[in-house]
């Protein structure tokens, strides 16, 4: 009897707050801005995870925890690095704690799996790291918006860089067997077959493969250079085991290849690596200098792909927020304005974004030294405002199937 | 597809040797556990796991390999025996309990790694004595997959000398052969049975911090690892010595090929021996017990 008669007061009192909730929302703009943030913390991408969870708090520290004279409320939620928990934790963020804006998730295919879900529910989401192609392509999502890169984005000036400027004529490609893999590979043939140069030779290690040992006896032994498209752990057993075997030829790779979350635990197998990407540690501008020095203070190590990714997400988050006074909680515009920031800056120098959702920025070409004692990515060459199409037109690349192991074709292969 | 030159063979067979050498390390403990308590241990990839990471440490802190090795494997040892006194004996009437409690502890022992050592992906130092490469010709052989084989190896003679030259060896065969009978026979299989699940947990160990040069150690490295661990055992037969140094090189072997000849058929031929065991032989290839 008690309990019907506590819930019979407790539905009025809801009831009546239900009537009250329109004269609030004059208080709206003093609540936090809520910002949900999908992260890893188990499993096999519970590195990246860390790393962009670092970069999140560097960004909120510095910012007092205040964007656009609000409050910030961030609620960090773990996925597990699976599709399954991407969706149910974005439906929690979404539905139980009624959050502003999403910054992650962290895999392409995480990204995916909630990508339906936000559509309905027209949620902002800000990509800090999930770089399948047709996010910002083919399957464009009017509420998405991301702050790192492409897959291709820097392989494709790489291309050029590596056909051009080292003037090689033929390379082999090793890479992760998942999307990932197919696509920064894919936008490195092709641009390096446009500038005359051949790929020869493609091999797919699975992305749990026990031993590299086999495919680097494969490797052949007559190219310029080999092409090393790793993500996580890969790249570090990979090149061991390379140079375990004696081999000393040039190696070029992704980004994430001799990415600074995981150069620190290389040694000198990664030296001389030649790779393209959106960020380097080593970029030689005051924001950097600083952003490094402020993410070594803090955490103890330099900050790579998924550190910036993150912070990045929160300068994109509060330029926006600005632009709309606050506002956040009117979803369209503020969605506008994500999509439409005008030049936002952070530690690798200037950004604009595109129409479909991507950064146009600067593109690194780097190489693997060492200074003062650890391994760096040091800058050699800037390729300034690249689009996720290079120098492609957007309609005619968009009208090509996706980059895959098959796309572009390969024509130089030799048995 | 078969037309490449010697030095491919020559490489690709070492790689084979060497991986198989491996799984010998991981799977003897498995099968020996598995024959004498009939538990698939699935915390076994995790021990594995957590015996590199307890050898990176000691390399760390300055310790020698093989005394990295050593530590490793006993910290590894330690820890299976009281898992197996204070969790899985409790549920002695219950398998499917056991199975899953062994699973269970993998997913312990994986994020204590994971917060210990984070999730950086980290490498096992080559020991300075074995960094290099041998030449034969046109091949080209790291020493240290070299090393591999003969620790592997001797690992294996000393396996075979314990099981069948000593009087433990002897309770251990027997108990794997007929438990009841070996307990009617006064044999204490108590004391059996944490006595092989540290053996295991060791072996477990070792072979983490050997392969922790050539595989590196990351989270995920024990789910890798254990069903490679699961095709070599039930491929080489249950609780069988022989079938887990047989079923280790057939597996590297197959494993090894498959994905430099059939790279887009590797997963499959790597199952496939395994298929064809368990509908011809079903207690593998030297198995007295059925799987």
């Amino acid at each position: 009897m008690l309990i019907k008669s506590l819930r019979a007061a407790l539905c009025a009192a809801g009831a009546v707050a239900a009537t009250l909730l329109p004269l609030q929302s004059s208080h709206a703009q003093t609540e936090p801005i809520r910002i949900g943030f999908l992260t890893v913390r188990t499993g096999a991408l519970a590195a990246g995870g860390k790393q962009m969870e670092e970069g999140i708090q560097l960004f909120l520290k510095e910012r007092n925890n205040m964007i656009a004279g609000r409050k910030v409320e961030l609620i960090i939620a773990d996925t597990g690095g699976n599709p399954a928990g991407a969706k149910t934790k974005t439906q929690e963020l979404v539905e139980r704690n009624k959050v502003h804006v999403i910054i992650g998730p962290l895999a392409a295919f995480e990204a995916l799996a909630i990508d339906d879900y936000i559509r309905q529910t027209k949620t902002p989401i800000v990509a800090p790291s999930a770089a399948a192609e047709d996010l910002t392509q083919r399957k464009p999502n009017p509420w998405f918006v991301r702050t790192s890169t492409s897959s291709a984005q820097p392989n494709q000036p790489l291309g050029e860089y590596a056909a051009k400027t080292l003037g090689y004529k033929r390379v082999a490609i090793i890479a992760d067997d998942f999307a990932y893999g197919h696509e920064t590979a894919s936008g490195f043939q092709r641009v390096f077959e446009d500038n005359g140069g051949k790929v020869v030779q493609k091999l797919w290690p699975p992305l749990n493969v026990a031993d590299y040992g086999s495919y680097v006896g494969q490797l052949k032994g007559n190219v310029d250079a080999i092409y090393a498209g790793f993500a996580g752990a890969n790249g570090l057993r990979f090149l061991k085991q390379l140079r375990e075997y004696g081999n000393k030829l040039p190696v070029l790779g992704s980004a994430t290849t001799t990415d600074e979350g995981i150069l620190k635990q290389m040694g000198d197998e990664a030296l001389g690596v030649i790779s393209g990407s959106w960020y380097s540690a080593a970029i030689d501008t005051p924001e950097s200098k600083r952003f490094v020095a402020a993410a070594n203070k803090e955490f103890g190590a330099d900050p790579g792909y998924y550190t910036l990714g993150a912070y990045s997400s929160g300068v994109l988050v509060e330029q926006a927020a600005k632009a709309v006074n606050g506002k956040v909680e009117d979803k369209e515009a503020f969605m506008k304005a994500l999509r439409n920031p005008g030049t936002v800056k952070d530690a690798r120098g200037e950004w604009k974004v595109d129409e479909y959702g991507n950064p146009v920025q600067n593109i690194y070409i780097r190489k693997v030294e060492r200074k003062g004692g650890k391994l760096v990515n040091t800058v050699v060459k800037t390729y300034p405002n690249v689009s996720q199409f290079w120098t492609y037109e957007p309609k005619a690349f968009l009208a090509a199937p996706v980059y895959s192991r098959d796309v572009p074709p390969s024509k130089n292969i030799e048995p | 597809m078969f037309d490449k030159p010697l030095a491919f063979w020559l490489i690709q067979s070492l790689n084979s040797f060497s991986l198989g050498g491996l799984l010998f390390l991981l799977s003897a403990g498995f099968s020996l556990i598995f024959g004498l308590m009939r538990i698939a241990n699935l915390s076994h990839g995790a021990y594995f796991m957590l015996g590199a990471y307890i050898g990176l440490s000691a390399l760390r802190a300055g310790f020698g390999f093989v005394m990295a090795m050593l530590l490793a494997g006993l910290a590894v040892a330690i820890l299976g025996g009281l898992i197996e006194r204070f969790v899985i004996r409790r549920l002695s009437s219950n398998p499917l309990g056991q199975v899953l409690a062994t699973l269970g502890i993998s997913f312990i022992i994986a994020d204590g790694c994971l917060l210990y050592w984070t999730g950086d992906p980290q490498q096992l130092a080559t020991p300075e004595l074995l960094r290099g490469v041998f030449r034969v010709g046109e091949a080209v052989f790291p020493k240290y997959r070299v090393a591999v084989i003969g620790i592997a190896c001797l690992f294996a003679i000393g396996l075979w000398l314990l099981l069948e030259k000593t009087r433990i060896g002897a309770m251990i065969r027997a108990g794997v052969d007929d438990m009841e009978m070996a307990r009617g026979v006064g044999i204490p299989v108590s004391m059996l049975f944490t006595a092989v699940f540290c053996l295991g947990s060791f072996l477990a160990g070792v072979g983490g911090v050997l392969g922790g040069p050539i595989l590196s150690v990351y989270p995920g490295l024990d789910t890798d690892m254990l069903p490679l661990a699961l095709v070599v055992v039930i491929l080489g037969g249950v609780g069988s010595l022989v079938g887990a140094f047989v079923g280790s090189f057939i597996i590297g072997f197959v494993y090894t090929f498959g994905q430099t000849l059939i790279p887009d058929l590797a997963y499959m031929i790597l199952f496939l021996p395994m298929i064809l065991v368990l509908a011809l032989r079903p207690r593998g290839l030297f198995g007295r017990i059925s799987a």
